[in-house]
């Protein structure tokens, strides 16, 4: 086959005819795990819900209706903008972007300590750093909630010392949810973080420091620029499944700290579910979600483009 | 000469790490406005004395003065000094322009200056064009420019250069060495440069310190260490040399006379204030090659490579040692062939008997 006629390119091997099966189980992997499931939730929004779980095959804007439309308790109102979902939107963005926070200001300096230990002793931190992960997360979030309890280790160890008089309610607070999503989201702000700084070039810091810089900008205009790419992914893989919790949010808040992995959540369980509103409610998230990513991606890219204006 | 202040002064410096000595008792006085060459086989101690001017090692022991002031204890960023990295280090993230301005940002000069200077310091590495590439848009060589501008471009009063060019093509080094030269003359700031290639140091140099395992063996110019090299590892590092082993039979001041191999008795300039056995070095350049008449030693030819401008006689003494002679291939000179017997000449001044 590969005779003069063969377009030009590369070494001109015989792999053009390998490249789809080669790239099958790629393409398989995605469509069944991604594309599939997400055009699945994508229809069912758009369905009629069945009251013990389920959907009716009948199109409609029910779910995304009751999502954004009020018009009252019977339905007989004038339409006007529901606040109840966006508010919890609001919140569990706020809530995520608050855990993200919290974790890049602790992985930033652990991953960093992680990155310039000896070779030989990488891998043990970093392997300290995943062992709480190897027990389930229900469990763990379990175990904190026992933990941070009034009349928990924490409280009692803290009034034993002295420290308090009197137990400080943490369960079912916002610092408790918090508490919650760092702990369950930490070290995926610290892999990525570290990754980028093993690699990162310390003579670049050396080269700073020669050319006036103090410690403080060297971190500021070498460093964290450099290592940025890791920053973003940390942030991205801490911010994303923080915002879709719903184990830490259920399990440590109470009814004021409801998120939207919560809301979620519920209308997939058991007969009071309802499937439509539960897929419309994901799809609404998914597209917040990806609109920000690309917004980010855009500012990346130009920023990228502009480097001699300053 | 007296009163003029060096603008480095390495007193007596000694590094280690853990158990192992990197420098031991380096002194060395480095002139302003001086192509200063520190040159020496890899691991000799080279760029831990430069990182040691730059303020990112610390010394162990000893003192260095930078234009008189002590500067143990002052951060990097507070030394007169800027550094041509190995590898360049050039900020990934930042243009050609921003990289070039970034000392004089922190230096706090106002953006339309620095502007303006990058500008011109690009011009003087004849990287206008590039002004607004990303460093990974660059070759090697105008990466190299680029880290060089970048550190001139604060007007440091000593530049360090550490292995500049070693990560370049031949032709682009042999320009480079020309360049940076000039460079250094036109700027007048004091040039350390590091290098483990000899031909490097000798053709761009002022002076040349040779180092070997942590110590500074001999100091001078390119031709006092060409021509007068101190000891055994100088002769044999710098240039190609014969070294053969001697009997002193007279010292007197800085000459000896030795005996040759085959029994003629030489008297040569000398290093060595002692008697017994010592290395003679005899460059083969200088030597020539004449009837066994009026030779002062005797050999057999072995092999002769033709090297284009130079021919190559590998000979044996008398006395079995091995020996390289060098000819200018011309027309005029008769080839021996191998086999033959030969007498050799050696030149008034080009042997020297070494301290060992
Ligand atoms: N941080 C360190 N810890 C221990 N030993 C070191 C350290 N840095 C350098 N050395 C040792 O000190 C010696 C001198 O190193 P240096 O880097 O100054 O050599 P160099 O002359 O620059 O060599 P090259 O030409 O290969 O760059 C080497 O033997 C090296 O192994
Ligand atoms: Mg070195």
């Amino acid at each position: 086959m590969a005779g003069p006629g063969t377009s030009g390119g590369g070494g001109g091997g015989g792999w053009r005819p390998l490249l789809v099966p080669l790239l099958m189980p790629t393409w398989l992997t995605i469509g069944i795990f991604l594309v599939l499931p997400v055009a699945l939730m994508a229809v069912y929004s758009f369905l009629t819900k069945e009251f013990r779980g389920g959907v009716i095959w009948d199109f409609t804007l029910a779910a995304y209706d009751q999502f954004f439309v009020d018009r009252g308790l019977f339905g007989d109102e004038p339409p006007a903008i529901e606040w109840t979902y966006i508010a919890i939107f609001w919140r569990s963005i706020w809530q995520a972007g608050l855990a993200t926070l919290f974790c890049l200001l602790v992985g930033f300096p652990t991953a960093w300590f992680i990155a310039t230990r000896p070779a030989s002793q990488r891998g043990v931190w970093l392997f300290l750093i995943t062992i709480p992960y190897w027990v389930n997360l229900l469990i763990r979030t379990v175990s904190l909630k026992f933990l941070i309890r009034d009349n928990g280790p924490l409280n009692e160890g803290l009034m034993a010392l002295g420290v308090l008089d009197a137990p400080v309610t943490l369960v079912n607070t916002n610092l408790a949810v918090q508490l919650g999503l760092f702990y369950s989201y930490l070290p995926f702000m610290v892999l990525p973080i570290y990754a980028a700084v093993e690699r990162y070039n310390f003579a670049l810091s050396e080269a700073a420091a020669d050319l006036y810089a103090s410690r403080w900008v060297t971190l500021r205009e070498i460093v964290i620029p450099v290592v940025k790419p890791g920053i973003v992914a940390g942030c991205i893989l801490v911010f994303v499944p923080s915002l879709g919790a719903f184990l830490a949010p259920d399990l440590l808040g109470g009814a004021k700290t409801f998120m939207i992995g919560s809301l979620i959540e519920e209308q997939f369980k058991g007969s009071l579910g309802n499937w439509p509103f539960g897929a419309a409610a994901s799809m609404i998230l998914m597209t917040l979600v990806l609109c920000a990513l690309m917004v980010y991606a855009r500012s990346a890219s130009q920023a990228a483009g502009q480097g001699a204006a300053r | 000469m007296a009163a003029v202040q060096d603008a480095v002064d390495i007193r007596n410096v000694t590094k280690r790490y853990g158990s192992f000595t990197a420098l031991d008792g380096v002194s060395l006085g480095i002139a302003d406005n001086e192509f200063f060459t520190l040159l020496g086989p890899s691991g000799c101690g080279k760029t831990t004395l430069l990182r040691m001017i730059a303020g990112f090692e610390e010394i162990t022991q000893g003192e260095i003065r930078l234009f008189g002031d002590p500067i143990a204890g002052r951060d990097p960023n507070h030394r007169p000094v800027n550094t041509v990295f190995q590898h360049y280090a050039l900020f990934p993230h930042m243009t050609v322009r921003d990289n070039v301005a970034f000392g004089l940002k922190m230096k706090g000069m106002d953006a339309a200056s620095r502007r303006a200077r990058a500008e011109r310091m690009l011009e003087m590495v004849h990287l206008s064009a590039f002004a607004d590439r990303m460093p990974a848009q660059l070759s090697g060589g105008q990466q190299q420019r680029v880290a060089l501008a970048r550190a001139l471009a604060p007007e440091p009063r000593v530049l360090l250069l550490d292995e500049p060019l070693s990560a370049l093509d031949l032709k682009l080094r042999q320009a480079m060495r020309v360049e940076l030269k000039q460079l250094q003359e036109e700027t007048g700031i004091t040039f350390i440069f590091v290098t483990h290639d000899q031909e490097e140091a000798l053709t761009m140099s002022d002076r040349i310190a040779v180092m070997s395992a942590g110590q500074v063996q001999q100091i001078g110019t390119a031709r006092e260490i060409y021509e007068a090299p101190v000891n055994r590892f100088v002769a044999d590092f710098i240039g190609e040399t014969n070294l053969i082993e001697v009997e002193v039979t007279r010292v007197d001041g800085d000459r000896a006379e030795v005996v040759l191999p085959g029994g003629h008795r030489l008297t040569c300039p000398s290093a060595s204030r002692t008697g017994g056995r010592h290395a003679l070095s005899i460059r083969p350049e200088r030597m020539s090659v004449v009837a066994e008449a009026g030779a002062d030693m005797l050999a057999v030819v072995e092999r002769v490579v033709y090297l284009g401008t130079d021919l190559q006689l590998m000979v044996r003494l008398e006395g079995g040692a091995e020996f390289h002679v060098r000819l200018q291939n011309s027309a005029r000179i008769a080839v021996p062939e191998p086999g033959a017997r030969i007498g050799l000449r050696i030149e008034d001044g080009a042997a020297r008997l070494l301290a060992d």
